[in-house]
Protein backbone atom coordinates (compact mmCIF):
# COMPACT_ATOMS: atom_id res chain seq x y z
CA UNK A 1 0.00 0.00 0.00
CA UNK A 2 1.26 3.43 -0.93
CA UNK A 3 1.46 6.07 1.74
CA UNK A 4 0.64 9.64 0.75
CA UNK A 5 3.71 11.83 0.74
CA UNK A 6 3.64 14.54 3.42
CA UNK A 7 2.30 17.86 2.06
CA UNK A 8 4.93 20.29 0.95
CA UNK A 9 4.89 23.24 3.40
CA UNK A 10 5.35 25.70 0.56
CA UNK A 11 2.24 24.35 -1.17
CA UNK A 12 0.28 24.67 2.08
CA UNK A 13 1.38 28.26 2.55
CA UNK A 14 0.51 29.00 -1.07
CA UNK A 15 -3.04 27.66 -0.71
CA UNK A 16 -3.53 29.42 2.62
CA UNK A 17 -2.33 32.74 1.19
CA UNK A 18 -4.57 32.43 -1.86
CA UNK A 19 -7.61 31.57 0.29
CA UNK A 20 -7.01 34.53 2.64
CA UNK A 21 -6.75 36.99 -0.25
CA UNK A 22 -9.87 35.58 -1.90
CA UNK A 23 -11.89 35.69 1.33
CA UNK A 24 -11.10 39.35 2.00
CA UNK A 25 -11.79 40.27 -1.58
CA UNK A 26 -15.09 38.41 -1.79
CA UNK A 27 -16.27 39.88 1.53
CA UNK A 28 -15.87 43.36 0.13
CA UNK A 29 -17.59 42.50 -3.15
CA UNK A 30 -20.45 40.28 -2.02
CA UNK A 31 -21.46 41.53 1.45
CA UNK A 32 -22.81 44.91 0.24
CA UNK A 33 -25.27 43.10 -2.05
CA UNK A 34 -26.35 40.88 0.82
CA UNK A 35 -26.91 43.95 3.00
CA UNK A 36 -28.89 45.64 0.24
CA UNK A 37 -31.28 42.68 0.11
CA UNK A 38 -31.41 41.74 3.80
CA UNK A 39 -31.01 44.90 5.87
CA UNK A 40 -34.21 46.24 7.44
CA UNK A 41 -36.38 43.33 6.27
CA UNK A 42 -38.83 43.12 3.34
CA UNK A 43 -41.58 45.18 4.95
CA UNK A 44 -39.40 48.25 5.44
CA UNK A 45 -38.14 47.96 1.89
CA UNK A 46 -41.69 47.64 0.57
CA UNK A 47 -42.63 50.83 2.41
CA UNK A 48 -39.58 52.46 0.86
CA UNK A 49 -40.91 51.62 -2.62
CA UNK A 50 -44.05 53.61 -1.89
CA UNK A 51 -42.15 56.86 -1.65
CA UNK A 52 -43.40 59.60 -3.99
CA UNK A 53 -40.03 59.76 -5.74
CA UNK A 54 -40.06 56.15 -6.95
CA UNK A 55 -42.46 55.98 -9.86
CA UNK A 56 -41.64 59.24 -11.66
CA UNK A 57 -37.93 58.36 -11.42
CA UNK A 58 -38.47 54.79 -12.64
CA UNK A 59 -40.56 56.00 -15.55
CA UNK A 60 -38.09 58.71 -16.52
CA UNK A 61 -35.19 56.25 -16.30
CA UNK A 62 -36.87 53.72 -18.57
CA UNK A 63 -37.92 56.35 -21.11
CA UNK A 64 -34.61 58.22 -21.29
CA UNK A 65 -32.38 55.12 -21.35
CA UNK A 66 -34.49 53.60 -24.14
CA UNK A 67 -34.12 56.74 -26.24
CA UNK A 68 -30.41 56.88 -25.38
CA UNK A 69 -29.62 53.33 -26.40
CA UNK A 70 -31.51 53.75 -29.69
CA UNK A 71 -29.51 56.92 -30.42
CA UNK A 72 -26.23 55.21 -29.45
CA UNK A 73 -26.90 52.25 -31.78
CA UNK A 74 -28.12 54.39 -34.70
CA UNK A 75 -25.19 56.78 -34.45
CA UNK A 76 -22.57 54.39 -33.16
CA UNK A 77 -22.94 51.60 -35.71
CA UNK A 78 -21.82 53.59 -38.78
CA UNK A 79 -19.05 55.28 -36.80
CA UNK A 80 -17.78 51.92 -35.50
CA UNK A 81 -17.93 50.35 -38.97
CA UNK A 82 -15.89 53.20 -40.38
CA UNK A 83 -13.40 53.16 -37.47
CA UNK A 84 -12.92 49.40 -37.77
CA UNK A 85 -12.18 49.51 -41.48
CA UNK A 86 -10.25 52.75 -41.66
CA UNK A 87 -6.50 52.57 -41.95
CA UNK A 88 -6.02 56.29 -41.27
CA UNK A 89 -4.02 57.34 -38.25
CA UNK A 90 -6.69 59.93 -37.46
CA UNK A 91 -9.22 57.13 -37.03
CA UNK A 92 -7.12 55.68 -34.19
CA UNK A 93 -7.01 59.12 -32.55
CA UNK A 94 -10.76 59.51 -32.86
CA UNK A 95 -11.26 56.02 -31.43
CA UNK A 96 -9.21 56.96 -28.36
CA UNK A 97 -11.05 60.25 -27.96
CA UNK A 98 -14.41 58.47 -28.11
CA UNK A 99 -13.29 56.10 -25.33
CA UNK A 100 -12.45 59.02 -23.06
CA UNK A 101 -15.85 59.18 -21.27
CA UNK A 102 -15.14 55.70 -19.83
CA UNK A 103 -12.13 56.90 -17.87
CA UNK A 104 -13.00 60.51 -17.02
CA UNK A 105 -15.20 61.15 -13.97
CA UNK A 106 -18.83 61.57 -15.13
CA UNK A 107 -18.92 64.97 -13.43
CA UNK A 108 -16.26 66.13 -15.88
CA UNK A 109 -18.53 64.96 -18.70
CA UNK A 110 -21.34 66.99 -17.15
CA UNK A 111 -19.21 70.13 -17.02
CA UNK A 112 -18.12 69.57 -20.63
CA UNK A 113 -21.72 69.18 -21.76
CA UNK A 114 -22.72 72.30 -19.82
CA UNK A 115 -19.89 74.32 -21.38
CA UNK A 116 -20.85 73.09 -24.85
CA UNK A 117 -24.66 73.06 -24.81
CA UNK A 118 -25.57 74.95 -21.61
CA UNK A 119 -27.38 78.27 -21.83
CA UNK A 120 -24.09 80.18 -21.64
CA UNK A 121 -22.10 77.45 -23.37
CA UNK A 122 -20.21 77.49 -26.63
CA UNK A 123 -23.20 76.39 -28.73
CA UNK A 124 -25.87 77.21 -26.15
CA UNK A 125 -26.56 80.66 -27.57
CA UNK A 126 -26.94 79.27 -31.06
CA UNK A 127 -29.30 76.55 -29.82
CA UNK A 128 -31.32 79.08 -27.83
CA UNK A 129 -31.75 81.34 -30.87
CA UNK A 130 -33.11 78.26 -32.65
CA UNK A 131 -35.63 77.99 -29.81
CA UNK A 132 -33.99 75.02 -28.15
CA UNK A 133 -32.34 74.94 -24.76
CA UNK A 134 -31.51 71.43 -23.71
CA UNK A 135 -29.94 71.98 -20.28
CA UNK A 136 -32.04 71.04 -17.22
CA UNK A 137 -34.62 69.16 -19.32
CA UNK A 138 -35.24 65.47 -20.13
CA UNK A 139 -33.35 66.11 -23.39
CA UNK A 140 -30.30 66.93 -21.26
CA UNK A 141 -30.75 63.64 -19.40
CA UNK A 142 -30.63 61.78 -22.70
CA UNK A 143 -27.62 63.79 -23.91
CA UNK A 144 -25.70 63.00 -20.71
CA UNK A 145 -26.59 59.31 -20.97
CA UNK A 146 -25.54 59.10 -24.62
CA UNK A 147 -22.27 60.88 -23.79
CA UNK A 148 -21.23 58.48 -21.06
CA UNK A 149 -22.69 55.24 -22.45
CA UNK A 150 -21.76 55.46 -26.15
CA UNK A 151 -18.14 54.32 -25.62
CA UNK A 152 -19.32 50.93 -24.34
CA UNK A 153 -21.25 50.26 -27.53
CA UNK A 154 -18.57 51.78 -29.76
CA UNK A 155 -15.85 49.64 -28.24
CA UNK A 156 -17.82 46.42 -28.71
CA UNK A 157 -18.87 47.40 -32.24
CA UNK A 158 -15.40 48.44 -33.42
CA UNK A 159 -13.99 45.15 -32.11
CA UNK A 160 -16.78 43.16 -33.75
CA UNK A 161 -16.44 44.85 -37.14
CA UNK A 162 -12.66 44.65 -36.92
CA UNK A 163 -12.77 40.91 -36.34
CA UNK A 164 -15.01 40.14 -39.32
CA UNK A 165 -13.41 37.46 -41.46
CA UNK A 166 -12.10 39.41 -44.46
CA UNK A 167 -12.53 36.35 -46.69
CA UNK A 168 -16.31 36.44 -46.08
CA UNK A 169 -16.50 40.08 -47.11
CA UNK A 170 -14.38 39.39 -50.20
CA UNK A 171 -16.60 36.45 -51.13
CA UNK A 172 -19.69 38.61 -50.69
CA UNK A 173 -18.33 41.29 -52.97
CA UNK A 174 -17.05 38.81 -55.53
CA UNK A 175 -20.55 37.31 -55.72
CA UNK A 176 -21.79 40.77 -56.66
CA UNK A 177 -22.97 42.27 -53.36
CA UNK A 178 -22.96 46.07 -53.45
CA UNK A 179 -21.56 47.93 -50.38
CA UNK A 180 -25.02 48.50 -48.79
CA UNK A 181 -25.99 44.87 -49.31
CA UNK A 182 -22.63 43.75 -47.92
CA UNK A 183 -23.16 45.91 -44.83
CA UNK A 184 -26.76 44.94 -44.09
CA UNK A 185 -26.71 41.31 -45.24
CA UNK A 186 -23.18 40.21 -44.28
CA UNK A 187 -21.37 42.55 -41.88
CA UNK A 188 -24.31 43.35 -39.59
CA UNK A 189 -25.50 39.74 -39.16
CA UNK A 190 -21.92 38.59 -38.50
CA UNK A 191 -21.40 41.29 -35.88
CA UNK A 192 -24.91 41.07 -34.41
CA UNK A 193 -24.19 39.13 -31.20
CA UNK A 194 -21.40 41.50 -30.21
CA UNK A 195 -23.50 44.53 -31.17
CA UNK A 196 -26.38 43.37 -28.96
CA UNK A 197 -23.94 42.78 -26.11
CA UNK A 198 -22.43 46.23 -26.57
CA UNK A 199 -25.88 47.85 -26.68
CA UNK A 200 -26.84 46.07 -23.46
CA UNK A 201 -23.70 47.26 -21.66
CA UNK A 202 -24.33 50.74 -22.98
CA UNK A 203 -27.91 50.61 -21.72
CA UNK A 204 -26.76 49.47 -18.28
CA UNK A 205 -24.29 52.34 -18.13
CA UNK A 206 -27.01 54.82 -19.14
CA UNK A 207 -29.31 53.42 -16.45
CA UNK A 208 -26.68 54.00 -13.78
CA UNK A 209 -25.63 57.42 -15.04
CA UNK A 210 -25.44 59.98 -12.21
CA UNK A 211 -22.68 62.58 -12.31
CA UNK A 212 -23.08 64.04 -15.77
CA UNK A 213 -26.86 64.06 -15.42
CA UNK A 214 -26.68 65.93 -12.11
CA UNK A 215 -24.37 68.57 -13.60
CA UNK A 216 -26.07 69.03 -16.93
CA UNK A 217 -29.71 68.15 -16.30
CA UNK A 218 -30.15 68.82 -12.61
CA UNK A 219 -32.22 66.84 -10.11
CA UNK A 220 -35.85 67.79 -10.65
CA UNK A 221 -38.49 65.24 -9.69
CA UNK A 222 -40.50 64.07 -12.69
CA UNK A 223 -38.40 66.11 -15.10
CA UNK A 224 -34.75 65.16 -14.83
CA UNK A 225 -34.62 62.95 -11.74
CA UNK A 226 -33.69 59.47 -12.89
CA UNK A 227 -33.40 56.49 -10.52
CA UNK A 228 -29.77 57.12 -9.46
CA UNK A 229 -30.59 60.77 -8.73
CA UNK A 230 -33.72 59.72 -6.84
CA UNK A 231 -31.54 57.41 -4.69
CA UNK A 232 -29.33 60.35 -3.89
CA UNK A 233 -32.34 62.53 -3.03
CA UNK A 234 -33.99 59.78 -0.98
CA UNK A 235 -30.88 59.15 1.10
CA UNK A 236 -31.33 62.59 2.66
CA UNK A 237 -34.90 61.70 3.73
CA UNK A 238 -35.21 57.96 4.25
CA UNK A 239 -32.52 55.33 3.88
CA UNK A 240 -35.13 52.59 3.20
CA UNK A 241 -36.39 54.42 0.12
CA UNK A 242 -32.83 54.72 -1.12
CA UNK A 243 -32.36 51.02 -0.41
CA UNK A 244 -35.57 50.06 -2.26
CA UNK A 245 -34.61 52.09 -5.33
CA UNK A 246 -31.10 50.62 -5.24
CA UNK A 247 -32.55 47.11 -5.16
CA UNK A 248 -34.60 47.97 -8.22
CA UNK A 249 -31.46 48.99 -10.13
CA UNK A 250 -29.57 45.89 -8.96
CA UNK A 251 -32.38 43.64 -10.18
CA UNK A 252 -32.36 45.35 -13.58
CA UNK A 253 -28.60 44.97 -13.88
CA UNK A 254 -28.61 41.37 -12.71
CA UNK A 255 -31.30 40.42 -15.22
CA UNK A 256 -29.30 42.11 -17.94
CA UNK A 257 -26.13 40.17 -17.12
CA UNK A 258 -28.05 36.89 -17.08
CA UNK A 259 -29.57 37.68 -20.48
CA UNK A 260 -26.10 38.51 -21.84
CA UNK A 261 -24.65 35.22 -20.63
CA UNK A 262 -27.48 33.41 -22.38
CA UNK A 263 -26.78 35.37 -25.54
CA UNK A 264 -23.10 34.42 -25.31
CA UNK A 265 -24.03 30.78 -25.15
CA UNK A 266 -26.43 30.99 -28.09
CA UNK A 267 -23.93 32.41 -30.55
CA UNK A 268 -22.90 29.18 -32.24
CA UNK A 269 -20.69 28.17 -29.33
CA UNK A 270 -18.00 30.52 -30.51
CA UNK A 271 -16.54 32.89 -27.96
CA UNK A 272 -17.81 36.42 -28.47
CA UNK A 273 -15.14 38.22 -26.52
CA UNK A 274 -16.53 41.60 -27.41
CA UNK A 275 -19.78 41.11 -25.54
CA UNK A 276 -18.74 41.75 -21.97
CA UNK A 277 -15.60 43.82 -22.29
CA UNK A 278 -16.35 47.50 -21.80
CA UNK B 1 -27.18 27.20 -63.83
CA UNK B 2 -26.58 30.24 -65.89
CA UNK B 3 -23.14 30.85 -67.24
CA UNK B 4 -22.76 33.96 -69.25
CA UNK B 5 -20.41 33.99 -72.20
CA UNK B 6 -17.37 35.82 -71.00
CA UNK B 7 -14.45 35.22 -73.32
CA UNK B 8 -10.87 35.60 -72.29
CA UNK B 9 -9.47 36.91 -69.03
CA UNK B 10 -6.17 38.69 -69.63
CA UNK B 11 -4.11 40.58 -67.16
CA UNK B 12 -0.74 42.21 -66.72
CA UNK B 13 -0.29 43.71 -63.27
CA UNK B 14 2.21 45.22 -60.96
CA UNK B 15 1.18 45.38 -57.35
CA UNK B 16 3.29 46.29 -54.36
CA UNK B 17 2.10 44.89 -51.06
CA UNK B 18 4.16 46.01 -48.10
CA UNK B 19 7.61 45.11 -49.35
CA UNK B 20 6.40 42.31 -51.62
CA UNK B 21 6.00 43.02 -55.29
CA UNK B 22 3.70 41.15 -57.61
CA UNK B 23 4.43 41.33 -61.33
CA UNK B 24 2.34 38.90 -63.30
CA UNK B 25 0.68 38.58 -66.62
CA UNK B 26 -1.39 35.80 -68.11
CA UNK B 27 -4.03 35.12 -70.77
CA UNK B 28 -6.74 32.76 -69.64
CA UNK B 29 -8.98 31.17 -72.24
CA UNK B 30 -12.31 29.71 -71.23
CA UNK B 31 -10.67 26.79 -69.47
CA UNK B 32 -9.24 25.93 -66.07
CA UNK B 33 -5.62 26.83 -65.33
CA UNK B 34 -3.80 25.65 -62.22
CA UNK B 35 -1.66 28.27 -60.49
CA UNK B 36 1.15 26.63 -58.57
CA UNK B 37 4.08 27.91 -56.55
CA UNK B 38 5.58 27.75 -53.08
CA UNK B 39 3.82 29.36 -50.10
CA UNK B 40 4.26 33.11 -50.02
CA UNK B 41 5.01 33.46 -53.73
CA UNK B 42 1.92 35.65 -54.22
CA UNK B 43 -0.78 33.31 -55.51
CA UNK B 44 -3.57 34.48 -53.20
CA UNK B 45 -2.41 38.10 -53.57
CA UNK B 46 -2.77 37.72 -57.32
CA UNK B 47 -6.37 36.49 -56.90
CA UNK B 48 -7.13 39.47 -54.60
CA UNK B 49 -5.56 41.87 -57.10
CA UNK B 50 -7.72 40.43 -59.89
CA UNK B 51 -10.77 40.83 -57.65
CA UNK B 52 -9.94 44.46 -56.95
CA UNK B 53 -9.30 43.97 -53.23
CA UNK B 54 -5.62 44.80 -53.73
CA UNK B 55 -5.08 47.79 -55.96
CA UNK B 56 -2.39 47.27 -58.63
CA UNK B 57 0.09 50.11 -59.02
CA UNK B 58 0.20 49.52 -62.75
CA UNK B 59 -1.39 47.28 -65.29
CA UNK B 60 -4.54 46.17 -67.01
CA UNK B 61 -7.20 43.51 -66.50
CA UNK B 62 -9.51 42.68 -69.36
CA UNK B 63 -12.40 40.22 -69.34
CA UNK B 64 -13.89 39.53 -72.76
CA UNK B 65 -14.22 42.99 -74.25
CA UNK B 66 -14.63 44.76 -70.91
CA UNK B 67 -11.73 46.54 -69.24
CA UNK B 68 -11.93 45.82 -65.49
CA UNK B 69 -8.82 47.74 -64.57
CA UNK B 70 -6.47 49.97 -66.48
CA UNK B 71 -3.98 52.19 -64.71
CA UNK B 72 -3.28 54.14 -67.91
CA UNK B 73 -6.89 55.31 -68.32
CA UNK B 74 -7.78 55.20 -64.59
CA UNK B 75 -10.45 52.56 -65.11
CA UNK B 76 -11.24 50.65 -61.93
CA UNK B 77 -14.31 48.50 -61.96
CA UNK B 78 -15.51 47.80 -58.37
CA UNK B 79 -15.16 44.23 -57.10
CA UNK B 80 -18.90 43.58 -57.06
CA UNK B 81 -19.26 44.59 -60.73
CA UNK B 82 -16.39 42.39 -61.99
CA UNK B 83 -18.30 39.17 -61.38
CA UNK B 84 -15.18 37.14 -60.86
CA UNK B 85 -16.43 34.63 -58.29
CA UNK B 86 -13.92 33.89 -55.56
CA UNK B 87 -13.92 30.70 -53.51
CA UNK B 88 -11.52 30.81 -50.54
CA UNK B 89 -9.92 27.78 -48.97
CA UNK B 90 -12.28 27.66 -45.98
CA UNK B 91 -15.36 27.83 -48.27
CA UNK B 92 -16.47 31.33 -47.22
CA UNK B 93 -20.04 30.30 -46.39
CA UNK B 94 -22.01 32.81 -44.32
CA UNK B 95 -22.44 31.06 -40.96
CA UNK B 96 -25.73 32.79 -40.12
CA UNK B 97 -27.50 31.59 -43.27
CA UNK B 98 -28.72 28.12 -44.22
CA UNK B 99 -27.33 26.39 -47.32
CA UNK B 100 -30.33 27.54 -49.34
CA UNK B 101 -30.08 31.11 -48.09
CA UNK B 102 -26.37 31.15 -48.90
CA UNK B 103 -27.17 30.22 -52.49
CA UNK B 104 -30.11 32.65 -52.60
CA UNK B 105 -27.73 35.40 -51.53
CA UNK B 106 -25.65 34.78 -54.65
CA UNK B 107 -28.73 34.64 -56.87
CA UNK B 108 -30.05 37.94 -55.51
CA UNK B 109 -26.65 39.52 -56.31
CA UNK B 110 -26.94 38.75 -60.03
CA UNK B 111 -27.15 41.79 -62.28
CA UNK B 112 -30.68 40.71 -63.33
CA UNK B 113 -31.96 38.88 -60.25
CA UNK B 114 -35.01 36.68 -60.76
CA UNK B 115 -38.23 37.37 -58.84
CA UNK B 116 -38.10 36.70 -55.11
CA UNK B 117 -40.26 33.56 -55.26
CA UNK B 118 -38.22 32.18 -58.11
CA UNK B 119 -34.91 32.53 -56.23
CA UNK B 120 -35.80 29.86 -53.72
CA UNK B 121 -36.59 27.33 -56.44
CA UNK B 122 -33.37 28.11 -58.31
CA UNK B 123 -31.34 27.88 -55.10
CA UNK B 124 -32.68 24.42 -54.31
CA UNK B 125 -32.01 23.33 -57.90
CA UNK B 126 -28.41 24.57 -57.60
CA UNK B 127 -27.93 22.64 -54.36
CA UNK B 128 -29.40 19.50 -55.94
CA UNK B 129 -26.90 19.68 -58.78
CA UNK B 130 -24.17 19.28 -56.18
CA UNK B 131 -26.10 16.53 -54.39
CA UNK B 132 -26.76 18.66 -51.29
CA UNK B 133 -30.43 19.50 -51.91
CA UNK B 134 -31.36 17.59 -48.75
CA UNK B 135 -29.13 19.92 -46.69
CA UNK B 136 -30.92 23.11 -47.82
CA UNK B 137 -32.19 23.95 -44.32
CA UNK B 138 -28.88 23.31 -42.51
CA UNK B 139 -26.40 25.94 -41.45
CA UNK B 140 -22.70 25.57 -42.34
CA UNK B 141 -21.70 24.46 -38.84
CA UNK B 142 -24.03 21.48 -39.21
CA UNK B 143 -22.26 20.32 -42.39
CA UNK B 144 -19.11 18.29 -43.00
CA UNK B 145 -16.21 19.81 -44.92
CA UNK B 146 -17.19 18.08 -48.14
CA UNK B 147 -20.81 19.20 -47.79
CA UNK B 148 -19.70 22.77 -47.09
CA UNK B 149 -17.57 22.77 -50.22
CA UNK B 150 -20.49 21.48 -52.32
CA UNK B 151 -22.75 24.23 -50.98
CA UNK B 152 -20.01 26.78 -51.59
CA UNK B 153 -19.59 25.57 -55.17
CA UNK B 154 -23.35 25.70 -55.74
CA UNK B 155 -23.35 29.26 -54.42
CA UNK B 156 -20.36 30.33 -56.50
CA UNK B 157 -21.91 29.10 -59.71
CA UNK B 158 -25.36 30.45 -58.76
CA UNK B 159 -23.94 33.99 -58.95
CA UNK B 160 -23.56 33.52 -62.73
CA UNK B 161 -19.89 34.49 -62.67
CA UNK B 162 -17.89 35.39 -65.76
CA UNK B 163 -14.70 33.85 -64.40
CA UNK B 164 -13.76 31.76 -61.38
CA UNK B 165 -10.95 32.20 -58.89
CA UNK B 166 -10.46 29.19 -56.60
CA UNK B 167 -8.03 29.22 -53.70
CA UNK B 168 -7.07 25.62 -52.86
CA UNK B 169 -10.57 24.21 -53.42
CA UNK B 170 -9.86 20.78 -51.92
CA UNK B 171 -7.20 21.57 -49.31
CA UNK B 172 -9.58 21.58 -46.31
CA UNK B 173 -11.21 18.27 -47.21
CA UNK B 174 -10.46 14.71 -46.12
CA UNK B 175 -9.27 12.24 -48.75
CA UNK B 176 -12.70 10.80 -49.50
CA UNK B 177 -14.47 14.13 -49.81
CA UNK B 178 -11.59 15.48 -51.87
CA UNK B 179 -12.08 12.93 -54.63
CA UNK B 180 -15.86 13.47 -54.73
CA UNK B 181 -15.65 17.26 -54.77
CA UNK B 182 -12.92 17.11 -57.38
CA UNK B 183 -15.08 14.97 -59.69
CA UNK B 184 -18.07 17.32 -59.28
CA UNK B 185 -15.87 20.33 -59.84
CA UNK B 186 -14.29 18.84 -62.96
CA UNK B 187 -17.71 18.17 -64.48
CA UNK B 188 -18.98 21.68 -63.64
CA UNK B 189 -15.91 23.41 -64.99
CA UNK B 190 -16.12 21.42 -68.20
CA UNK B 191 -19.74 22.41 -68.64
CA UNK B 192 -19.29 26.07 -67.69
CA UNK B 193 -16.23 26.68 -69.84
CA UNK B 194 -15.27 30.08 -68.42
CA UNK B 195 -11.80 31.36 -67.49
CA UNK B 196 -10.83 29.69 -64.22
CA UNK B 197 -7.75 30.11 -62.09
CA UNK B 198 -7.20 27.40 -59.48
CA UNK B 199 -4.54 27.97 -56.83
CA UNK B 200 -3.49 24.54 -55.63
CA UNK B 201 -0.74 22.52 -53.97
CA UNK B 202 -2.34 19.23 -54.90
CA UNK B 203 -1.22 17.13 -57.82
CA UNK B 204 -4.64 15.43 -57.88
CA UNK B 205 -6.36 18.80 -58.39
CA UNK B 206 -4.02 19.69 -61.22
CA UNK B 207 -4.47 16.40 -63.04
CA UNK B 208 -8.24 16.28 -62.59
CA UNK B 209 -9.15 19.92 -63.11
CA UNK B 210 -6.56 21.88 -65.06
CA UNK B 211 -5.81 22.04 -68.76
CA UNK B 212 -2.81 24.28 -68.27
CA UNK B 213 -0.37 24.95 -65.46
CA UNK B 214 0.95 28.41 -64.55
CA UNK B 215 4.03 28.40 -62.34
CA UNK B 216 4.65 31.30 -59.99
CA UNK B 217 7.89 32.28 -58.34
CA UNK B 218 8.49 35.40 -56.22
CA UNK B 219 5.41 37.22 -57.47
CA UNK B 220 5.98 36.43 -61.15
CA UNK B 221 4.37 33.87 -63.39
CA UNK B 222 7.42 32.29 -65.00
CA UNK B 223 5.65 29.80 -67.25
CA UNK B 224 2.21 28.79 -68.40
CA UNK B 225 2.11 25.62 -70.44
CA UNK B 226 -0.18 22.72 -71.18
CA UNK B 227 -0.38 20.04 -68.52
CA UNK B 228 1.56 17.62 -70.71
CA UNK B 229 4.35 20.14 -71.35
CA UNK B 230 4.47 21.07 -67.67
CA UNK B 231 5.09 17.42 -66.82
CA UNK B 232 7.59 16.90 -69.62
CA UNK B 233 9.69 19.97 -68.90
CA UNK B 234 8.68 21.65 -65.61
CA UNK B 235 9.51 25.35 -65.23
CA UNK B 236 11.31 24.99 -61.91
CA UNK B 237 12.21 22.50 -59.19
CA UNK B 238 8.97 23.22 -57.29
CA UNK B 239 6.79 22.39 -60.29
CA UNK B 240 8.88 19.28 -60.92
CA UNK B 241 8.29 18.01 -57.39
CA UNK B 242 4.60 18.87 -57.49
CA UNK B 243 4.07 17.03 -60.79
CA UNK B 244 6.46 14.11 -60.12
CA UNK B 245 8.43 15.19 -63.16
CA UNK B 246 12.19 15.12 -63.73
CA UNK B 247 13.84 18.24 -62.32
CA UNK B 248 14.71 20.87 -64.93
Amino acid sequence: MKTRPPPDPRTLIFHLGMATCAAGFLTLLVLPFAALVLDGGPLAIWRGFQCALTWPALRLSIETTTVSVVLVVLGGTPVAFWLARSKWRSARWLETLLQLPVVIPPAVGGIALLLAFGRRGLFGGLLERMGFSPSFSPVAVVMAQVFVSAPFYLHAAVLAFGRLNPALLTVGRSLGATPPRLFFRVALPLAKPALIGGAAMSWARALGEFGATLMFAGNMTGKTQTLPLAIYAALEVDVRTAQALSLLLVMFAFGLLLALRNLDRQTDGKPQGAVLTP
Amino acid sequence: MTASASGKLSFALECSLGGFSLQSSLDLDAEPVALVGPNGCGKTSLLLALLGIHRPTRGRIVLGDEVLFDSATAVRCPTEARRLAYLPQDFGLFPFLTSRENVEFAISCRPDPPARGERRRIAVACLERFAVGHLAARKPRQLSGGECQRVALARTLAAAPRALLFDEPTASLDVGARAEVRALLAASLHELAIPTLIVTHDQGDILALARRVAVMENGRIIACTSLADARRSPANAFAARLLDAPAP
